[in-house]
């Protein structure tokens, strides 16, 4: 590294660059040598025989010299460059600039959201819109209101939650197996899944009030992991690891029924052709309807004494005891808010996959959504949407970078490595805007004009 | 009632109608007595100051009162001026805020620093502003009574920012103000509780001269206003002896003194605790004083 300082500063020699580069080259040999060069197989005997991948390993050094060379000749003069100049303060065309792409974001972004099926089918047809729609779409949609729902007790009230995918499952088991066993519809379960996962978090509230930080943490991933094996043990309800399949299809509002089957199937009754994507679209608007609802109760909450405790309950618990606000109740409203939109969502998911298993509710889920809100920017409503786009939307599209197989062979597979960019993506952004995406607060109500408070002043609560 | 019978020099004025009456209170932390028997008075509508060396107990008795900690032993009265009474050793932290009406503030400021100032003081107004907005459901649906209720709360904040001077920075985040600000500030949202004892834990610590003279026009003020007594912890002793009309003196958790500004100044135990003494003179004015208590009572 010293030797990268001296030789990278503004017009830095090519050869030591190029020296520097080679040196970083060999230790990456050094590294991956081993590690990717050599691997061991078994063969038909039973004996270990070392394959050797040095094409690989060529590749990856490769890209480790070309990178450092870039980065000492090219990245790093460029980023002092940009400290030592002087930033110029905003201008006024600048501020007017920002302040009216804040405002124009959201609804904007709103009328992307509601034309962008629509937009899909135009461009993709009916069968082609079909990943668009659903892997996509819904996916991310659904994660953008788990986010909005965790954001109520992680970013709002503080109560850091790593067991939030216990409610998640809460509300897909109560639709599957209500749905199921007592053919009841979707739009009937969908509050029940709600009241049934607030009432779990009222439960998971009532312990872990006395508890805060990394107790609460821990107490909650528990919390996250019982429910979990509660759901692979309780055979005789849950059908254990097999879980429930064949789980009914949402009407529409019970008009039109979207089973093949059935007499007053959409595309029947309208004569259309028969395709799965009018059932997707529709699962599409549901779903954005259910994320719009949350978003708009959170953002009246805000605005609510209840909304205003919360926040003050993050910043400082013992001044809030202070003037005379229960604390106990601030705390359980917060967790079964968070909770009842968790189940909401848990029951779109069960409709929508038609089978549920506890599979889908592993701690990895939870930590997702942990990890969208602190990205998104505690308390943001924008920044959680626009985490949950670049979380669930990047490890999607991971999927679809077919082209790296020419670059590592046939049997690469970029999907096996999501976790992996999914760290590093995580760690660059930390390092980035370590407050998330959006940090800067919105106040609630203002007397002479709105400011929006710096992320410095903003405590992320303690538990 | 005995201190009346008994021959003290000037008239309690503050044992007529107590706002707080604190009767034999101990706190033992474990092997530790923090307060020991401690009795006294807050007078309704003064000014009474608790003072005394580091680690006598101050801090720790305004736990008991506003009810962080609860004391092992004794009574904690209080009277609102309807004629409420309140068992404060008896209830919950938030309860004493919410329905005996005791406010605080804390030594080491404890505001929230990521909310504006308004808000802080909107924070403060919550019990009333939840029922108003039906907690919270008739809020939701956006009716306009919670409309009206918040109105009228904001109307309130504003009287208590012009008070303290921290109307043209409603806006700006808590965290931002300077230290004497955040100090008025947190007085303010104290004050916004409408409370009937106002407990403050070293107000005047880490201000300078002038703002120190500023806070005590506004102790005064509040006084004036006539419904809310005030309780203070002070090291400051020009803030003491200015206003205060009464002054309970603790040394190792037990009351040492008891009366009026001028009372405690020349009180030899007073001085003996604040300056220090020889163990032999402690004696010496021990003896003093022994005598002085046979030489009185009959």
């Amino acid at each position: 590294m010293a030797a990268a300082k001296t030789t990278s500063g503004p017009g830095g020699s090519i050869a030591g660059a190029a020296r520097d580069a080679i040196l970083a080259g060999v230790v990456a040999l050094g590294i991956f040598g081993p590690l990717v060069g050599l691997k061991t197989e078994q063969n038909m005997q039973n004996e270990l025989v070392i394959t050797t991948r040095w094409g690989l390993v060529a590749i990856i050094v490769g890209i480790v010299i070309a990178g450092r060379f870039l980065l000492t000749t090219t990245i790093w003069p460029a980023m002092t460059r940009n400290k030592m100049r002087d930033k110029p303060a905003a201008t006024a065309g600048e501020v007017a600039f920002r302040a009216r792409l804040a405002r124009w974001f959201a609804p904007t972004g709103l009328v992307f959201l509601f034309i962008y099926p629509a937009l899909m089918v135009y461009f993709l047809g009916f069968q082609g819109s079909l990943k668009w729609v659903d892997n996509f779409g819904i996916q991310i949609l659904i994660y953008v209101m788990l986010g909005w729902g965790l954001n109520i007790v992680v970013g709002l009230a503080g109560l850091l939650d790593l067991g939030y995918v216990a409610f998640y499952a809460v509300g897909a088991y109560s639709y599957a197996l209500l749905a199921t066993h007592f053919g009841l519809s979707f739009w009937l379960l969908l509050p029940l899944a709600g009241t049934l996962a607030a009432l779990w978090g009222i439960m998971l509230g009532f312990p872990v009030l006395r508890l805060r930080g990394d107790y609460l943490a821990i107490v909650t991933l528990a919390f996250g992991e019982i429910i979990r094996l509660v759901l692979i043990n309780f055979r005789e309800l849950t059908n254990g690891s097999a879980g429930i399949s064949s789980i009914p299809k949402i009407t529409f509002f019970g008009l039109y029924s979207f089973d093949l089957s059935a007499p007053n199937n959409f595309a029947k009754v309208f004569d259309l052709p028969m395709s799965s994507a009018y059932y997707k679209i529709f699962l599409y608007y549901l779903i954005l309807l259910l994320a719009l609802l949350t978003a708009f109760v959170t953002l009246r909450l805000r605005k609510l004494p209840v909304g205003r405790a919360w926040e003050a309950l993050r910043e400082d618990e013992i001044a809030c005891r202070s003037l005379g606000i229960n604390t106990t109740n601030t705390k359980l409203t917060a967790f079964a808010l968070g909770a009842m939109f968790g189940g909401f969502a848990g029951s779109f998911f069960a409709a929508r996959q038609g089978f549920v298993s506890p599979e889908s509710f592993t701690f990895m889920e939870s930590a997702v959504i942990v990890a969208i809100v602190v990205l998104g920017g505690m308390g943001s409503m924008i920044g959680v949407a626009l985490a949950a786009v670049a979380m669930i939307g990047g490890t999607e599209l991971l999927r679809e970078l077919d082209f790296l197989k020419a670059v590592f062979g046939e049997g690469f597979d970029p999907d096996q490595f999501r976790m992996l960019i999914f760290g590093l993506a995580m760690v660059l952004v930390m390092i980035w805007k370590p407050r998330g995406f959006v940090s800067a607060r919105e106040p609630t109500v203002f007397l002479n004009e709105r400011k929006s408070i710096s992320g410095s002043f903003v405590k992320e609560g303690h538990g | 009632m005995s201190s009346v019978l008994s021959s003290e020099p000037a008239p309690r004025r503050w044992t007529a109608d107590p706002v707080l009456t604190v009767e034999h209170v101990q706190m033992r932390f474990g092997g530790l007595v923090a307060v020991n028997d401690l009795s006294f008075e807050v007078g309704r509508g003064d000014i009474t100051a608790l003072i005394g060396p580091n680690g006598a107990g101050k801090t720790t008795v305004f736990n008991c009162i506003t009810g962080f900690y609860k004391p092992t032993q004794g009574m904690l009265l209080l009277k609102h001026a309807k004629g409420d009474t309140f068992l404060l050793e008896r209830m919950p932290d938030y309860r004493i805020s919410a329905k005996a009406r005791v406010a605080r503030t804390f030594q080491n400021i404890r505001l929230f620093s990521g909310m504006t100032v308004l808000e802080n003081l909107l924070v403060a107004q919550h019990n009333r502003l939840m029922l108003a907005s039906g907690m919270t459901i008739l809020g939701v649906l956006g009716l306009p009574s919670y409309k009206r209720a918040e109105k009228e709360s904001i109307e309130a904040a504003k009287f208590w920012l012009e008070k303290t001077g921290l109307t043209a920075r409603a806006d700006d985040p808590a965290g931002d103000l300077p230290y004497g600000a955040q100090r008025r500030l947190e007085i303010a949202r104290a004050m916004c509780t409408e409370p009937q004892l106002l407990c403050l834990d070293e107000p005047a610590a880490g201000l300078n001269p002038r703002e120190s003279a500023e806070l005590n026009t506004l102790l005064l003020d509040i006084r004036k206003m006539g419904t809310t007594s005030i309780l203070l912890i002070e090291h400051d002793m020009s803030v003491v002896m200015e206003i205060s009309d009464h002054v309970v003196v603790l040394e190792y958790g037990v009351k040492i003194s008891d009366g009026t500004p001028s009372e405690v100044r020349n009180d030899p135990r007073v001085i003996a605790a604040y300056l220090g003494v020889d163990d032999e003179e402690v004696e010496k004015v021990e003896e003093q004083l022994d005598e002085l208590a046979e030489g009185t009572t009959p």
